[in-house]
Parts: structure tokens; C-alpha cells; sequence
């Protein structure tokens, strides 16, 4: 086995686990999450409680299933606002290389990569209020000139190609070409940065849910489950330890996928392989 | 020699720690709170804070608080209460000066009290002086209040931080640059970080064993865990993270002080927004809620039971916790009584403080096993101020009021949960025109059934006062009947 499929494959089973498990918990969760059962407060993790409960005695492994569909959904929309803003404005930006168009629209994405991210995030939370949809319109907005710049770097390259000039030569529009030709040349290049932006916006969601900026409870996230235990950790370990836990392995299980198909897809690795 | 010098070596050495021993024992200290207050001028701020800092220390009044809640003179030695109590006549130290140099007397009796109730004043806590009538300087040393009607309280409204006496040359500045008479001067205040005192030359009463005390804000409980453990501070006054305490229990460099405090902490309700205005509503969220799961989950077991807004440890408490007893089954009843038999959504604005965060999740997982959806928003307490009790734009929401007394509240229709009752209204105006102590006893507790029965808030717990400190410090209060910390009661064991 390559190394590139290793890492596929353990980079994948790791985010199966984190997708499969955060879509059952739509329909069935361990123990149900939104009731306190203070009495069983802080259990560490034993035969009923597989991972313990919390301060309020919610069973934790329930609460990081649904906590990951949390973070599941705002780093799918994020990623997707990226993708859907980002990639036609790459692919704009490329068509008309050279002209004003590709000016503005590379500097508005320099003006928008200027800022940290976390900095914008912060800055739309605190205008729009804290909350999960707002914190998916902050991560979907740095989202967009990370595609934005790869698209148009991918497609610049393809302009120049015979197969492109015969297109030309043949009469079809610059958005034709884009759509047909520039578009399915680097979709696997789309889906490697996606795969990684991805688990960045998972990492992007459980920082500002940590500082309080991201899902509002009793909605479960990763973020907040470790701002909560920030306390307890001499009295119940686990209660930080079980959503570190998670975050490091979905994060880590998502770059691996995506070096992995990354080290498939690239032409120049490809070469030096055969 | 060798030998010779080994003898030298540990002789010096026991010589050395023997010095210690004997040492002096510290006379300063750092003292840790939550929150900063917003300025320094007890009589232009609401905030609890700016007493914790200033009160008893820097500025003083005619009476003050001592620990046990009860009113001691300060700044009037004696003082005759006329026959129809009417007229109050103190009589002042003498040789009392500010921290500026300037001399205290009579004027400045005058000058403070005429200022906090002056039409235009920004005094947070007016209505302590509204029964006075006219304050006339007798003699330097002399000074008369005139009631418009009498009032049992005059004594203890005067001693507290709101009413303390500031000079006429300074009042203005006093945010930034506070001028007292306390035992302690103002040195510097590094905002978002701390405020250093030093010990006053010039004080009138007994000198204090501390020479100098910091205060220091850590608004994060991580943070303040890690400096209280780091020994970066010496005290911390109101700990808010009570799941520690045990580790400091346990540990024998530190002591850990429970005490009570005047915090009532209510859940409170829009009495004006709809369903709250109607009383079996409230009644049935009030039987919803566990309070000792509450007490439990987010205090970790500190704290009293309360049914109704008053201190339980008030000799003038009743017990009506039975009243508003944990009755999930009782709740939807009455749910479905007031028309609203699948229940409702409402919103729920959490103020910073762990009991309100905490509190309010599990509040809101009791709510939710009756039906009643409520929508979290965490706010910090700029937006609380603003949103909850300026425009009262709130269905639920959690704090504690820790004025001592503060029953009177309810009797302002424009408070911010908007309770409005003319027999309510009523006991409090007959209450503060009775001064015959069984009597008061009986209204107090009319007062108290009142609200209970009107089911206005959700009535939760008494906030305990937690404090850390280094075992070596003594002094310090264990019950906090009124925001302070009483520098001049602190000391460090030899």
C-alpha cells in the first residue's frame, strides 16, 4: 500500500466516524442531552457512562456525538460558502487576467486575507451577536479567498494550454471555457483545500464557541464543552480531555485524507512516483 | 579550619533563619475581586464593585456597617433622635481631615448629603435619602437631619457606601482621583488591572497593621485559580469558581471562608410581557424549578434555599420555600390552566457570573420537562444593563441583587421585571413611616408573603460569600452584609 492511500484511509475512517456518528445522533444519541441530572454530575467515564458526565450529569459521549454534528454543519456550510463565492470569482478572476476585473477582485481577497481570521470572526460576531449561523457567515467569509486565490492560480495556468486555444479557436465564450474546461481540470485540487479547509473550520468553530462567540447552549459543541471544563480539570479530567480529544482527531483525521489525496492528485508527485 | 568554618557556615545559617522568625510581619497585600469597578465614587455608581474597593477604606460615612451587618458610628461620634423622630442631631469627631489636608466638619455633612439628594444628582441609590428634609450645620461639629416623616432606617441608609461624606473641593474628581477620610489614600489605578492604596498618616481613628493593600481584577476563573495558587495574590474576595474550593480546603496554605452575603439570586420575569403577566404562568415556572439542583450543579452546594426576596439570615425571615416547592406534575397543571397546555418560548439573557451561566442551563433543562422552550443568550453586563434593565427587552433572566434590604424594590413599577401592585406599594409606605420594631417585623413579612404569593420571580438561592485567602491572613470578613473589604480589620499573623 502507497503512502498516499495509507493516509487516505486512516485520514478517512477517522472523519467517517466523526460524519457517521454526528448523522445518527439526528435520530438516536446514547443518553438524551437535553436534560440535568445533577445528582450524576462529573461520573467518570465507567460501564454506564461510557466517557462520564459533566457538571451537570449529561452523559459526555452523547453530548460530543452531537456537539461534532455542531461542528459537522458549520464547517459543511462554511466550506461551502467558500467554495460557491470563491471559485467563480477565481475562475472571473482568470478569464479577465490582467484587466480591472482581476484587480479588484484580488485585492478585495488580499484585503479580506489582511485580517486574521479569527480577528473578522470576532468582529462579525460582535456586530451580528453570537450565535451558530453567524459563526458559519465569519468562517464562510475567510473561507472565500482561499478559494478564490487557488482557483484563479489552477485556471491562469490551463488558459495558456493547446486544449483551451482550440476552445478559443472554436468560438466558445470565456464563461463556456471556464465552466467546461477550466472547472473539471481542477476539481480534485478543489476538493484537497476543501477537505483541509474543512477541518480548519471545525478548528475555526470550537474557537469561538470556546470564547462564547460560536453556538449559544443548550446546542451542544466541542468549543464549549472545553471552555466549560476549563474549571474542573483537577476535579474531572475527562471533561476536557474527551472534546480535546475529539477536535485533535477530526482535525487530524481530515488533514491526513487531504494530504493523502493530495500526494494521489498532484501531477508533479505523481511524476516523481513513476 | 575546615571544621571551624562548617561550625561558622550553619551557625550562620541558624542564625539566618532564626532572623526570619523574628521578622516584621508583612503589612502589605493583594487582594483579588471579579470585576473592576467603572469608576471610583461610591456616590456616582451602582456597582458593587467601586465599594468593594473604596468603602470603609477611603471614604467614610456618619454610621458604617460592621461585619455582622449590624450599624456602628464612623464618622458621628454620639447622636440624639428627637421625640416624634423627626430630628437627628450627631455630633463629629474632631480632628477628622480628608487625604487632601482640607478639615472635616459639619459643611461637608451638609454639603455630601445636600448633593446625593439634590434634584440633579447621580446618586445610584437616591431614595435612601428621600425622607430628608433639610440637614442645617449647627455648630462645626454639629450637625442636624430633619425628616419629613420619620424613618426607621435613617441610621442604615446613611451607612452605606452611597451616603459617605466628600469634600466640596474633590466631589467632582472623585471617579478618578477619590479624596476621603478613610484610614486608607487613593494612590493609583491601573485600569484593567489593579488599584494600590496606602496607609493614611494623618487618620483620625486607630492606626491599621496594613501599609499599603492592592486591589487586583481577574474576571476569569481559570486565572484566578492559577494566581491565588501561584501566591500572586493573597486574598480573593467572592471566588467564582466554587468547584475549587475543596482543592483550597485541602490545602494547607490557604483558608477558605463561607459566609453569607446579602445576594438574593432570583430568576426573574417580564411581569408585563405576555405569558408572564398572567400568574398562573409564573406560578408554574416557579414549580418547575429544582433549586437544589441548581444550588448543586452550578454552585457545587453553596448556598441557601430562598422562597421569597429577603436574606434567610435576617431575623425577619419566613421560610416560604414550601410554597414554590419542585412540582414538574403541579407546573404543566397550571400550564394548562392558563391556556397554555403545550407550553412556550421565551427568551433567557444570562448575565457573566458562573451562577447565572450555569444556573441558567439548568434552569432551562427543568423548563424545557414542563414545555417552556427558552432561548439562551449570554450577555456581558454592559449589554445586561442596557437590554434587561434599561429596556426591559427580556422573558427571563438570572442575577442577584446584593443590596442589603432591597425588598423595596418591587415597589417600582418601573423596576426591571415591572411588578406592579398598589398593596404592595402600600406595606412599603407604611414600613418606612414605622418605627416600632414589631410592627416593621410584621410589615417586613406581609411584604415578603406579597411577592411570594404574586409569584413575581422565581426565588432561587442565597449567594454564599466565598473567599480564599493565604492561612496567615487575618481579619478578613466571612459574611459580606455589605459590599467591602475592610482593610483596617486585616492583619497578617506574626
Amino acid at each position: 500500500m502507497t503512502r498516499p492511500w495509507r493516509s487516505i484511509l486512516i485520514g478517512g475512517a477517522l472523519a467517517a466516524v466523526f460524519v457517521l456518528s454526528a448523522l445518527i445522533s439526528y435520530v438516536w444519541t446514547p443518553f438524551p442531552i437535553d436534560g440535568v441530572d445533577i445528582p450524576n454530575k462529573l461520573r467518570p467515564p465507567g460501564a454506564t457512562h461510557w466517557l462520564g458526565t459533566d457538571h451537570y450529569g449529561r452523559d459526555i459521549l452523547s453530548m460530543v456525538i452531537v456537539g461534532g454534528r455542531t461542528s459537522l454543519a458549520v464547517a459543511v456550510v462554511a466550506v461551502g460558502i467558500g467554495m460557491v463565492i470563491g471559485v467563480p470569482l477565481g475562475l472571473w478572476a482568470a478569464a479577465r487576467r490582467g484587466s480591472w476585473v482581476d484587480e479588484v477582485i484580488m485585492r478585495g481577497n488580499d484585503l479580506i486575507f489582511a485580517f486574521p481570521s479569527l480577528v473578522i470572526a470576532i468582529l462579525i460576531t460582535g456586530i451580528f451577536g453570537a450565535g451558530a449561523v453567524n459563526a458559519i457567515i465569519a468562517i464562510g467569509i475567510f473561507n472565500i479567498p482561499v478559494f478564490a486565490r487557488l482557483t484563479r492560480g489552477a485556471a491562469l495556468s490551463l488558459w495558456s494550454r493547446d486544449f483551451v486555444l482550440a476552445a478559443r479557436v472554436a468560438g466558445k465564450s470565456s464563461l463556456r471555457i471556464s465552466a467546461e474546461h477550466i472547472l473539471p481540470n481542477i476539481t480534485s485540487l478543489l476538493i484537497v483545500q476543501g477537505t483541509i479547509q474543512f477541518s480548519l473550520g471545525i478548528l475555526a468553530e470550537a474557537g469561538l464557541s470556546y470564547v462564547g462567540l460560536g453556538a449559544q447552549p443548550p446546542t451542544p459543541s466541542w468549543g464549549r464543552m472545553l471552555a466549560d471544563a476549563q474549571t474542573m480539570v483537577a476535579l474531572a479530567p475527562h471533561m476536557a480531555l474527551i472534546p480535546g480529544l475529539a477536535i485533535v482527531l477530526t482535525v487530524m483525521g481530515l488533514n491526513l485524507m487531504g494530504d493523502g489525496l493530495r500526494d494521489l492528485t498532484d501531477p508533479r508527485i505523481r511524476m516523481q512516483r513513476t | 579550619m575546615t571544621h571551624f568554618s562548617r561550625n561558622l557556615i550553619s551557625a550562620s545559617i541558624i542564625a539566618l533563619f532564626a532572623g526570619m522568625g523574628a521578622a516584621q510581619a508583612q503589612t502589605d497585600i493583594k487582594i483579588a475581586m471579579q470585576l473592576e469597578p467603572p469608576n471610583l465614587d461610591p456616590t456616582g455608581g451602582a456597582a458593587e464593585a467601586i465599594d468593594s474597593v473604596v468603602y470603609l477604606n477611603i471614604f467614610e460615612g456618619l454610621t458604617r456597617f460592621a461585619s455582622d451587618g449590624s450599624i456602628e458610628p464612623e464618622l458621628a461620634e454620639s447622636w440624639t433622635i428627637s421625640d416624634d423622630g423627626l430630628v437627628y442631631t450627631f455630633k463629629l469627631h474632631d480632628g477628622v481631615r480628608f487625604h487632601d489636608g482640607t478639615t472635616f466638619d459639619a459643611e461637608d455633612v451638609k454639603f455630601s448629603l445636600d448633593r446625593a439628594r439634590a434634584e440633579d444628582s447621580t446618586n445610584a441609590q437616591k431614595q435612601l435619602f428621600a425622607q430628608i428634609a433639610d440637614v442645617t450645620v449647627v455648630d462645626p461639629l454639629t450637625v442636624q437631619i430633619t425628616l419629613s416623616q420619620p424613618n426607621g432606617a435613617l441610621l442604615f441608609n446613611l451607612a452605606w457606601g452611597d451616603a459617605v461624606i466628600v469634600g466640596p473641593e474633590t466631589a467632582a474628581t472623585n471617579a478618578t482621583a477619590p479624596v476621603g477620610t478613610g484610614p486608607f489614600r487613593f494612590v493609583n489605578w491601573v485600569q484593567g488591572d489593579r488599584v494600590d492604596l496606602a496607609r493614611n498618616p494623618d487618620y483620625w481613628g486607630p492606626a491599621p497593621a496594613l501599609e499599603t493593600a492592592t486591589f487586583r481584577f481577574i474576571p476569569d476563573p481559570t486565572a484566578a485559580f492559577s494566581a491565588m495558587m501561584a501566591g500572586d495574590i493573597n486574598v480573593f474576595s467572592g471566588f467564582p469558581a466554587p468547584e475549587n474550593l475543596p482543592q483550597f480546603e485541602a490545602d494547607p496554605r490557604f483558608q477558605v471562608l463561607v459566609g453569607s452575603t446579602e445576594g438574593e439570586t432570583i430568576l426573574a420575569m417580564n411581569n408585563k410581557q405576555a405569558p408572564f403577566d398572567n400568574v398562573l404562568v409564573r406560578q408554574a415556572v416557579a414549580h418547575a424549578i429544582d433549586r437544589q439542583a441548581i444550588i448543586d450543579g452550578a454552585m457545587f452546594g453553596y448556598g441557601t434555599p430562598i422562597g421569597t426576596h429577603f436574606a434567610p439570615h435576617n431575623p425577619d425571615y419566613i421560610d416560604l420555600t414550601a410554597q414554590s416547592n419542585y412540582d414538574p406534575e403541579l407546573s404543566k397543571q397550571l400550564l394548562a390552566e392558563a391556556g397554555l397546555p403545550d407550553g412556550f418560548t421565551t427568551t433567557m439573557k444570562l448575565p457573566p457570573p458562573s451562577y447565572a451561566r450555569r444556573g441558567g442551563e439548568i434552569i432551562a433543562a427543568q423548563l424545557r420537562a414542563v414545555g417552556i422552550q427558552t432561548e439562551i443568550t449570554n450577555v456581558e453586563w454592559a449589554q445586561w444593563l442596557e437590554e434587561v434593565f434599561g429596556s426591559k427587552n427580556y422573558g427571563l433572566t438570572i442575577v442577584s441583587h446584593t443590596e442589603p434590604f432591597d425588598i423595596g424594590i418591587y415597589a417600582n413599577p418601573e423596576y426591571y421585571f415591572q411588578y406592579d401592585s398598589q398593596p404592595f406599594r402600600d406595606i412599603m409606605t407604611e414600613l418606612t413611616a414605622t418605627t416600632d420594631p414589631v410592627k416593621r417585623t410584621e410589615l417586613v413579612q406581609a411584604a415578603q408573603r406579597m411577592i411570594a404569593d404574586d409569584y413575581v420571580n422565581g426565588y432561587l438561592f442565597q449567594l454564599a460569600a466565598l473567599t480564599v485567602a493565604k492561612a496567615e491572613v487575618q481579619g478578613l470578613w466571612a459574611n459580606a452584609p455589605v459590599a467591602a473589604n475592610d482593610l483596617s480589620a486585616i492583619s497578617w499573623k506574626q
